[in-house]
């Protein structure tokens, strides 16, 4: 009996799994079906009852392997099965295949519909592209457009300026910070000085404080620099480097104060007696072992920048549009552009999703190593 | 640097280049002058101002970047569109006594109250699921989950506007909601412009919660590893069965983590704009604090009531700050 219990969650798993794929695949017949045959009310009367077979077929595999256990032994076939399942976790990675399976289903879609060609998009689901790959009209054609390869041209071009723009202002504005925070950490870590624990406190309350808050002001003085000392901050990168900087410098302190609390103080020392002045520890001696810390805020810092609209919006604009910045626009003009905004949409994932799946590691650790100990 | 701009495409990428040379040499540079001027000063001086060399640069951009600017919005507040004339609390009466504005106080009361909880839930489930699989497989899973966590708020628009897309009656269905339903015989429905209950509000909460599960499995999952393996085997002997490990044994020993993962998924919320935005623009009364905030200023360039919305957003915000400075002060006296 007791064996029973401990095989109910590897089971449940894999019943759990098969239940909900009865339900996909009648899903997806409707879908398919309603598409073949344009019909508006005929839908299959399976869904509902799929709900009510859950409990029963349960009930079904319960008895049939307390069955196995009783008549047959511990010995029998069923029981092994039973058993090499729970071995190899066959119901807990069913469970998850199937969870990241819809997990992922929004990234398939928008990666198939931008390689569709655009008859076909506007007139069937991607779906469809799925269940028949070898009779679909596969197309370039939007990346080609986006890129300004092909021979028409509308708004929609110019997504290879773009990433260039966003590489641009994205490598100085990860750069920058990491800087100014390292040096900072380390005098909040290994210098002692009055006042300390209350502008690390500051410090710390202004992690929260949301970017909005500061963008009026900062603009009106951007405008006035402009005005009186014809330094242009605003349309170019350099405004985008300063406040993506700023904002990130909270963060970036804090999470190298905890890692260069874990370094070796008597090293540092060691160091300190040897004649070395603070400059020269912090450069020789506390960067290169602080490495790990700032390379996974670096990733951290790349994909926030990269992915930021509201700043690159801002203080860069039409001038040198960066990619967030011209999907939203050509986002507001659905229409016929509609599948130029899925292809533009899959170039801006490229080089975050290159940089999240070569550095996980880093970035993995990086997120846990600024967390509660 | 006028010349590069002849040069089109590959002038930005030299520019590029250039500023980033540029940019490390000049930092660089200012934290070795910053070092030789406090050399040339006396010892005892030195020693009172050692940690300006280090501090200078940072302290000067959160000054004038963050803290001022803030200070600033908030005087802004009290005045009139143009920022030029003093209008006392006028700003402050015409949002409170607007319905849409206290519909977008609702929205905001929404997000916070829904997409933390459901993300630390999903990722608790996601957590504890990937932590029986074994190594590769762990892997695998954990990187498909984490994998939204790099697409930006608007390309995740994109990709959930395939999926909640409405066609006229009578051509075929190209977004998989309105395909399903129509598989059931429901009738296909223009999701993002229902607001009964807020429904298209809850639609947009989805992106955000499905952008941020993976960020939150990661940080627990690495918690629940940290559960000391003694503390589950004496439960498993006194006879628990596996939920009431989870939830006598496990939780209580990662609820500092979980709390953390809460907030800062509750600040990234507060703050939300650009799901809104790229989805609805703020119609349909899906608007929030930071998208309004972004239409007063930028559509009705009215400087004095954006600055008030950003200040009521700030007092929302500032309970949570305390909370952050209390937790990391508990942090560093458990050091």
């Amino acid at each position: 009996m007791s064996d029973i219990q401990t095989l109910v969650p590897a089971v449940l798993g894999i019943l759990l799994l098969a239940i909900v794929s009865f339900i996909i695949v009648v899903q997806l017949s409707n879908v398919v079906a309603d598409f073949a045959h344009h019909r508006g009310q005929n839908y299959n009367r399976f869904f509902w009852l799929s709900f009510l077979l859950t409990p029963v077929l349960m009930w079904i595999i319960a008895l049939f392997l307390r069955r196995a256990e009783q008549v047959d032994g511990v010995h029998s076939r069923t029981w092994k099965f039973a058993q090499w399942m729970k071995k190899i976790k066959a119901g807990t990675t069913l469970f998850l295949v199937f969870l990241v399976g819809i997990w992922s289903i929004p990234t398939v879609g928008l990666i198939i519909t931008s390689f569709r060609a655009k008859d076909e998009a506007t007139n069937s689901g991607w779906w469809e592209a799925v269940f028949s790959p070898f009779t679909q009209n596969w197309s370039l054609d939007a990346y080609q457009h986006v890129l300004g390869l092909g021979e028409m041209t509308s708004n929609a071009t110019g997504m290879g300026e773009a990433l260039i723009n966003t590489l641009v202002v994205t490598i100085p504005a990860t750069l920058l910070p990491i800087l100014i925070a390292a040096n900072a950490a380390y005098a909040f870590t290994f210098l002692e000085f009055k006042g300390k624990e209350i502008y690390f406190s500051i410090l710390v309350g202004l992690m929260v404080v949301p970017l909005q808050a500061a963008l009026v002001p900062i603009l009106n003085a951007m405008k006035w620099l402009n005005k009186n000392w014809h330094i242009d901050l605003i349309g170019d990168y350099p405004g985008a480097w300063i406040v993506h900087s700023a904002f990130a410098l909270p963060l970036a302190i804090y999470i190298f104060r905890n890692y260069m609390l874990t370094l070796p103080v008597a090293l540092i020392e060691a160091a300190r007696v040897d004649g070395a002045s603070y400059y020269q520890i912090f450069w020789k001696l506390v960067v290169p072992m602080s490495m790990p810390a700032l390379a996974s805020f670096a990733i951290f810092q790349f994909l926030w920048v990269w992915n930021d609209y509201l700043i690159a919006f801002i203080f860069v604009g039409e001038q040198k549009p960066v990619m967030t910045y011209k999907i939203n626009l050509l986002l507001g003009q659905y229409g016929d552009g509609w599948l130029n905004v899925t292809a533009a949409s899959f170039l801006s994932l490229i080089v975050p999703l290159a940089v999240f799946f070569g550095l996980q590691r880093f970035f993995v650790r990086g997120l846990t190593s600024g967390s509660v100990k | 640097m006028g010349f590069l701009a002849n040069w089109g495409i590959w002038g930005d990428l030299v520019y590029g280049v250039l500023a980033v040379l540029l940019g490390l040499v000049i930092s660089y540079g200012l934290y070795w002058l910053l070092d030789k001027g406090l050399g040339l000063l006396p010892d005892k001086a030195q020693k009172k101002l050692r940690h300006w060399g280090f501090l200078l640069p940072a302290a000067t951009l959160v000054i004038v970047i963050l803290l001022y600017p803030v200070v600033q919005t908030i005087i802004l507040s009290f005045f009139n569109a143009s920022g030029k004339k003093f209008v006392g609390l006028e700003n402050y009466t015409e949002l409170f006594t607007s319905a849409d504005f206290l519909s977008i106080l609702l929205n905001n009361f929404l997000w916070v109250a829904i997409v933390p909880f459901f993300t630390v839930a999903i990722g608790l489930i996601f957590a504890t699921l990937t932590n029986r699989v074994g190594p590769t497989r762990e892997k695998i899973f954990k990187s498909l989950i984490f994998m939204p966590m790099s697409i930006s708020f608007i390309s995740a628009s994109t990709i959930w506007g395939l999926i909640y897309e409405y066609v006229p009656p009578g051509r075929p269905e190209i977004g998989i909601l309105n395909a399903v339903v129509k598989g059931n015989g429901g009738t296909p429905q223009p999701w993002l412009l229902i607001d009964d209950f807020r429904f298209n509000s809850f639609l947009l909460m989805i992106i955000v919660i499905w952008l941020q599960a993976g960020f939150s499995m990661v940080l627990l999952s690495s918690a629940i590893k940290g559960v000391p393996e003694e503390t589950l085997e004496a439960a498993r002997i006194d006879g628990a069965n596996t939920l009431q490990v989870f939830f006598r044994i496990i939780m209580p020993q990662i609820r500092g983590t979980i709390m953390s993962v809460f907030v800062t998924v509750l600040i990234l919320v507060m703050k939300i704009f650009d799901v809104v935005l790229a989805m609805t623009r703020g119609k349909y009364n899906t608007s929030v604090l930071a998208m309004e905030f972004y239409s007063r200023f930028f559509v009705d360039n009215d400087s004095g009531a954006a600055a008030a919305v950003v200040t009521i957003l700030l007092v929302l915000i500032a309970p949570l700050m305390w909370l952050q400075i209390r937790t990391v002060k508990q942090q560093e006296s458990l050091r």
